[in-house]
C-alpha cells in the first residue's frame, strides 16, 4: 500500500527567485521531461499537494507565505529546496532584505542546488523527495508524527 | 355536518373574543387554545370524511345568505370610506363596479336560484382544510411571540394586536367557508372577506409604503373579484347552477364561461403574472400574514378554485392559456427570485412561481396534472410557512431580512439553520416533498397538448430554481467569520411551532403514498374515473432515498474526531482567526463572500416587464378563446 | 428494476471509470506529444489520498461530499438497474447540490466562487438533462431505463437534436475544457481548484471516485441512444468520449457567461426542435 511513491502531487511557489528555476519547472512539465510519468501533478492548491516545491530565497514579504503555504498541506509532505537561492539565499543571501534560505522558515528534505537548476536535477530531487515521503508516511502509519521532531 | 360549522364558526367566536380582549397573557393563552381547538377539529375532520367521497350538506340559505348580503354591502362601504379616506380612485372604481354587480346578482337573479346544497367536503377541500387548520393556526400560535417582539422593535408602529388577531382569525373562517362552499355566492363572499382582511393586514404598520401596497393588493384582488361577481351575473342570466358541483359537473359546454372568468379571480388572489405585484408588495406585513395569507393559505384559494375548474378547463383553448399563464409566471418568477437578496421577496417570487406551477397544472387539467396539482399546494403550503416562518425569527435576532446576513446561520442559531435547510430541502430537493410533486408535473405536462412548451418552461424554471435556492443554503451553511450563538435570544414558542412545521416537511415527504392513497387518488378518481399514482417501485425508492437522508448526518459523528482543522486557503495569505489579513499595502482586511445574483440576466424590472407582457397576452387570448369554446382538444 | 445490475454498478463502475479516466490520460499525454503516466495511474491518486492526513475546514464538509458520493453511486445504480430515468436525474440533481454544499461549507474564496459556478453549471445543464429524459419518453412512451433500452429501433434517428444538445452538455459533466469552469482535471485554474479546493485527503479521493461513477453512468446515458444494437452502441460510446478527449485538448476554457448562455440556447432550439417534430410526425 505505497500509493504515496506513484502519485506526488506538487504544489509550486516562487518565494524570491529571478524565475530562472521556475522556468525549469515548468519546463519539467513540457513534452520532453514530461514528469506526469511518474504520475507528478502540479496542483497549485496546497491542500491537494504532496510536495512542496520552492524557489528563491526567504524575505519579509514571503516568509509567512512559505509558511502558511506549508501549514496548508495535509501530513505526509516533503519540502524541495529548488535552486541554490532557495538551498541558502544564494548570491542574495547578504542582501539587507533577505534571511536566507528555506530552511530558515520550514523543514526542508531535500536541497536541490543550482543556478538556475536543469529539469534532470529538478526530477531527481523529487524522486529522492519521493523516498522521504514514503519514509513519512510509514512512520505516520504506526502512529508516530510524520514529521521527525527537531 | 357539524364539524364544517365549528371549523367556520369558532374562528369567529375566538376573533371576536380576541378583539375584546387587552394585550394580556390572557388573550395569548386564548390564541392557542383557539389554535389547537381549529388544528384538532381539522384532523377531526379528516378521520371522520376521508373515506365518504364528496358529501353535498344541506344548509338553510335564507338566513346565511342575507346576513352575507348585508355583509357584502358593509365591506363595500368599508372599502369605499377607506378609498375616499386615501385618496385612491382606482379602488373606489373597482368597489362600485363589484358591488353593482353583486346587488345586480343579488336582487334580480338570485331569487331564482335555488342552491339545494349549501357546503360541501370533499378530500380536496380537507386537504385544504388541514392545511388551513394545522398550518394556519401553528402560524397564529407563532404570531404571538413575533409580534410582542415585533412591537417591541418598532416602537413607531401603534400598538394594534387586537386588530391583527381579530383579523388572523376572521380570516381562518373565510378560508373554511371558501373550501367548503359549494354555493359560489357564498364562495364569493369568503373570497372577498380573504381580499379585506389581506388588505387590512398588509398595512397594519399604516406607513405610507404599507397603506400604498395594501391598496395595491386590494385593487388587484377587487379586479379579480369583478371577474367572479361577472361569473355569477352570467350563470344568473343563463338561467345556470350556482352550485360547484354541479356546475363543474357540467362540463365545458355549459361551464367554460363561470370557469374561465373564476380562473381569472384565481390568477389575481394566487398573485400570478401580470398581477404579482401585489404579493410583493405584501411583504410590507408582519412576516406571520405573509406565511399565513401570503404563502400557505390566501393565494392558495386562488388556485384552489382554477383546480376545482380543472376539469372544465381541460382540452379547452381558454384552460391551454390560464396553464401557460402559470407556466410563464413559474419561469420569470424564479427567474427574478435569483436577482433577490432580500429573503422575504425571495420567497414571495418563489411562491409566485409555485403557484403558477399548480395554475399550469390546472390549466391542463388531465387527471395527472390535478393529482400534480394537489400535491404541489400540499407540499408548498408546509415547507413555504416554515421558510417565512424561519425568516421572521432570523430577522428579528439579526435585525435584516437580507440572504447576506444569515452567513454562517448554521453555526449562530443552529437549529433555526437546520430548519429552514429543511424548508428549503423541502422545496427543490429529492426526495423531499416539492419534487415529488414537479415529477409528477412533469409527466402530467408530456402528456397534455401542447405539452412542449410546458416542458419547456418547467425544465428551465426549476432549473433557475435550483440555483437560488441552493446559493442560499450554501450561505446559510457557510462559516461565519464570527461565529457567536445567538439562538437563546429566540422566543421558545417561535421554535417549537418552526420545529412543528420541519416535522410536518419531513413528514408530508415520508407520507406522501398515503396522503396520496387516502385523499388524493380518490378524489382524481372520482372526478376522471382514472387513478393517477406513482409506480410502486417508484415510492420504495425515494423513501429509500428519504431514509438515506435522514440517516446521513450520523455520520458526523464519524468525522467529528480525527480531523485536523485548518484554515481556508485564501492564496497563501494568513489570516486570523476571524478572517482578517493583511491585503495590499498591509492595510487590514475582512474576508468576504458574496453570492451571485446574475442582476444582468435576470434583471427583476426588465424579467418583470416582459413576463407582464406575455401573461396579458395569454389573457386577451384566454377570453378570446371563449369565443371559440370548447373547439380545441 | 434488476437489484443485480445496481449492485455490478456499484462495485464495477469505479474499475471502469478510474480505468476510462487512467486512459483519457495516457491519450491527452500523447496528443500533447507526451508519454504520459501509467494507464492505473487514477488508482494510485486515489490511494495516495486516502493515505493522506484528514485535514478539513469544517467537519460538515466531508458529510457532504460523503453524501455526494452516495447519491452519485445511488443514480448510477438506479440507471443501470432500468430504474425511472426522471428519478435518475433528480437524484443527480440532489448528489451536485451536495457537493456544491460541501464547498460552501469549506468557506474559502475559492471553494465559495467554485461553489457558485458549479451551481451555474447545474442550472445550464439541467433543462436539457429534463428535456432529454422527456424526449425518451415521447420516443419510446416510458421513462424507465428498461424500456428505453428494450425499444427496437435506434433512438439516435427518433432523438437526433437531444442527442446533439446532450453531447452539448457532456463536456460540462466530465469537467472538460472549455466548459471547465467550476473545478478543472488541468493544473493551473484561476480559481485554484474550485469546488474542489477545500477538500483533501480521502475526502478528495470521494469526489474522484464519484466522478468516476458519473462518467460510467454518463456513457450508459449515450449508450440508450444506440440500445438497439450492443456493438454499435459501444463503439459509438467509445468514439463520443475520444471527442470529448479531444475538444478538451483543443479549446479553451471559456467564461461562465458564454458557457450558460450557449448551452441554454442549445438546448432550447435543439430540444424543442426535436421533441416537436417527435410529438406531431412520430412517437407515443
Amino acid at each position: 500500500m505505497a500509493y504515496m511513491k506513484r502519485s506526488p502531487w506538487i504544489i509550486h511557489y516562487d518565494g524570491s527567485s529571478c524565475n530562472g528555476c521556475d522556468i525549469e519547472v515548468l519546463a519539467c512539465l513540457t513534452p520532453l521531461y514530461d514528469v506526469e510519468r511518474f504520475g507528478i501533478i502540479n496542483t497549485g492548491n496546497p491542500k491537494h499537494a504532496d510536495i512542496f516545491v520552492v524557489t528563491g530565497s526567504v524575505n519579509e514579504q514571503n516568509r509567512e507565505v512559505i509558511r502558511n503555504i506549508y501549514e496548508q498541506m495535509p501530513q505526509p509532505k516533503v519540502v524541495v529546496a529548488l535552486g541554490i537561492c532557495a538551498c541558502s539565499g544564494g548570491v542574495f543571501r547578504e542582501c539587507y532584505n533577505v534571511e536566507g534560505g528555506m530552511d530558515k522558515v520550514i523543514p526542508v528534505d531535500v536541497y536541490v542546488p543550482g543556478c538556475p537548476v536543469r529539469p534532470e536535477q529538478i526530477i531527481d530531487g523529487v524522486v529522492k523527495a519521493l523516498g522521504v515521503l514514503e519514509e513519512k508516511r510509514a512512520r505516520m502509519k504506526s502512529g508516530a508524527p510524520a514529521e521527525a521532531t527537531v | 355536518m357539524d364539524i364544517l360549522l365549528f371549523l367556520l364558526l369558532a374562528p369567529l367566536i375566538a376573533a371576536v373574543l380576541l378583539y375584546v380582549l387587552p394585550n394580556h397573557p390572557v388573550r395569548d393563552w386564548l390564541v392557542r387554545l383557539a389554535a389547537v381547538a381549529i388544528a384538532g377539529a381539522s384532523l377531526y375532520l379528516l378521520a371522520t370524511a376521508f373515506n365518504k367521497g364528496t358529501q353535498l350538506v344541506v344548509f338553510p340559505t335564507e338566513p346565511a345568505g342575507l346576513v352575507m348580503t348585508g355583509l357584502a354591502v358593509l365591506i363595500a362601504l368599508f372599502i369605499l370610506a377607506m378609498g375616499v379616506k386615501y385618496r385612491k380612485p382606482v379602488a373606489i372604481a373597482l368597489a362600485l363596479v363589484q358591488t353593482a354587480l353583486l346587488l345586480w346578482f343579488e336582487f334580480v337573479y338570485a331569487p331564482g336560484m335555488h342552491a339545494e346544497h349549501n357546503l360541501f367536503v370533499d378530500e380536496f377541500s380537507i386537504v385544504m382544510a388541514l392545511i388551513i387548520g394545522v398550518i394556519g393556526s401553528a402560524i397564529c400560535v407563532y404570531a404571538v411571540p413575533y409580534m410582542r417582539t415585533f412591537q417591541a422593535q418598532h416602537a413607531e408602529v401603534p400598538d394594534r394586536r387586537r386588530m391583527f388577531f381579530f383579523v388572523l382569525f376572521v380570516f381562518l373562517s373565510a378560508m373554511f367557508g371558501i373550501v367548503f362552499s359549494n354555493n359560489l355566492s357564498w364562495l364569493f363572499f369568503f373570497w372577498e372577506v380573504t381580499t379585506l382582511c389581506s388588505f387590512v393586514l398588509i398595512g397594519y404598520t399604516k406607513t405610507t409604503e404599507a397603506i400604498d401596497n395594501s391598496f395595491l393588493a386590494l385593487q388587484m384582488n377587487l379586479l379579480g373579484g369583478v371577474g367572479f361577481a361577472a361569473a355569477l351575473l352570467w350563470l344568473g342570466m343563463t338561467q345556470g347552477t350556482i352550485e360547484l358541483d354541479k356546475l363543474v359537473g357540467a362540463g365545458a359546454a355549459v361551464a367554460l364561461v363561470p370557469a374561465t372568468l373564476i380562473s381569472f379571480a384565481g390568477l389575481t388572489k394566487s398573485a400570478q403574472l401580470p398581477f404579482s405585484s401585489w404579493l410583493l408588495g405584501a411583504m410590507v406585513a408582519p412576516t406571520p400574514v405573509s406565511a399565513l395569507l401570503h404563502s400557505s393559505t390566501m393565494v392558495k384559494a386562488g388556485v384552489y378554485a382554477i383546480v376545482k375548474f380543472a376539469p372544465v378547463l381541460s382540452g379547452t383553448l381558454p384552460g391551454l392559456f390560464v396553464g401557460l399563464v402559470g407556466g410563464v409566471t413559474f419561469l420569470a418568477a424564479s427567474a427574478i427570485a435569483v436577482t433577490q437578496s432580500n429573503a422575504k421577496r425571495v420567497l414571495a417570487y418563489s411562491t409566485v412561481a409555485n403557484l403558477g406551477l399548480v395554475v399550469a397544472c390546472a390549466g391542463i387539467g388531465t387527471y395527472e396534472a390535478v393529482w400534480a396539482a394537489i400535491l404541489l399546494i400540499i407540499f408548498h403550503a408546509v415547507a413555504k410557512s416554515l421558510l417565512f416562518l424561519g425568516v421572521g425569527t432570523v430577522e428579528h435576532q439579526v435585525h435584516s431580512r437580507d440572504i447576506e446576513d444569515m452567513a454562517g446561520l448554521v453555526t449562530r442559531m443552529p437549529r433555526v439553520g437546520v430548519m429552514m435547510l429543511i424548508g428549503m430541502a423541502g422545496m427543490y430537493l429529492a426526495p423531499m416533498g416539492m419534487l415529488i410533486s414537479k415529477w409528477a408535473t412533469l409527466r402530467a405536462f408530456i402528456h397534455a397538448p401542447g405539452g412542449i412548451l410546458f416542458l419547456l418552461l418547467i425544465a428551465f424554471g426549476s432549473a433557475v430554481t435550483v440555483f437560488f435556492w441552493a446559493k442560499w443554503m450554501g450561505l446559510i451553511i457557510a462559516r461565519p467569520n464570527r461565529a457567536e450563538n445567538i439562538e437563546s435570544r429566540v422566543p421558545r414558542e417561535e421554535l417549537i411551532v418552526l420545529g412543528l412545521l420541519a416535522l410536518l416537511v419531513v413528514g408530508v415527504s415520508l407520507l406522501f403514498p398515503w396522503i396520496s392513497r387516502l385523499l388524493l387518488e380518490p378524489y382524481v378518481f372520482g372526478l376522471y374515473g382514472k387513478i393517477a399514482e406513482l409506480g410502486q417501485d417508484n415510492v420504495i425508492i425515494m423513501l429509500l432515498m428519504m431514509g438515506t437522508i435522514l440517516l446521513l448526518p450520523l455520520s458526523l459523528l464519524y468525522f467529528r474526531t480525527g480531523r485536523h482543522k485548518l484554515k481556508p486557503y485564501m492564496g497563501g495569505r494568513p489570516t486570523s482567526s476571524d478572517m482578517h489579513f493583511a491585503g495590499s499595502l498591509g492595510i487590514e482586511r475582512e474576508m468576504g463572500l458574496h453570492n451571485y445574483y446574475l442582476e444582468d440576466w435576470f434583471g427583476e424590472k426588465r424579467t418583470f416587464r416582459a413576463g407582464v407582457a406575455v401573461t396579458a397576452l395569454l389573457i386577451v387570448l384566454m377570453f378570446a378563446g371563449l369565443v371559440n369554446a370548447g373547439g380545441f382538444a | 428494476m434488476n437489484l443485480l445490475y445496481a449492485v455490478a454498478f456499484i462495485i464495477l463502475a469505479p474499475l471502469v471509470g478510474g480505468l476510462i479516466a487512467g486512459v483519457d490520460r495516457k491519450l491527452t499525454a500523447r496528443m500533447q506529444g507526451r508519454m504520459g503516466p501509467p494507464v492505473l495511474q487514477p488508482f494510485y491518486d486515489v490511494g495516495k489520498l486516502l493515505e493522506k492526513e484528514h485535514v478539513v475546514v469544517a467537519l460538515s464538509q466531508n458529510y457532504f461530499v460523503l453524501a455526494y458520493l452516495i447519491f452519485i453511486a445511488f443514480s448510477g445504480a438506479l440507471f443501470f438497474s432500468g430504474g425511472d430515468l426522471l428519478l435518475v436525474v433528480f437524484a443527480l440533481t440532489l448528489a451536485h447540490v451536495l457537493l456544491v454544499l460541501g464547498a460552501y461549507a469549506a468557506t474559502s474564496p475559492y471553494s465559495f466562487i467554485g461553489a457558485e459556478r458549479e451551481l451555474i453549471q447545474l442550472m445550464a445543464y439541467e433543462p436539457m438533462v429534463i428535456l432529454a429524459a422527456a424526449g425518451f419518453y415521447i420516443a419510446t412512451g416510458s421513462f424507465y431505463v428498461t424500456d428505453i433500452a428494450a425499444f427496437p429501433r435506434p433512438l439516435i434517428v427518433l432523438l437526433p437534436g437531444i442527442f446533439i444538445g446532450l453531447f452539448y452538455v457532456l463536456t460540462m459533466k466530465l469537467r472538460k475544457s472549455p466548459f471547465d469552469i467550476a473545478t478543472s482535471h488541468h493544473a493551473h485554474q484561476e480559481i485554484v481548484k474550485g469546488v474542489t479546493t477545500e477538500f483533501s485527503g480521502s475526502t478528495l479521493g470521494m469526489v474522484e471516485v464519484a466522478h468516476w461513477y458519473e462518467t460510467v453512468f454518463l456513457l450508459g446515458l449515450f449508450w440508450l441512444f444506440f440500445a438497439w444494437s450492443p456493438a454499435i452502441a459501444l463503439i459509438a460510446v467509445a468514439i463520443l468520449y475520444l471527442a470529448e478527449i479531444f475538444i478538451d485538448n483543443a479549446t479553451a476554457r471559456v467564461k461562465w457567461g458564454f458557457a450558460l448562455r450557449s448551452i441554454w440556447a442549445v438546448t432550447l432550439v435543439l430540444s424543442a426542435l426535436n421533441l416537436v417534430a417527435l410529438q406531431y410526425f412520430g412517437g407515443l
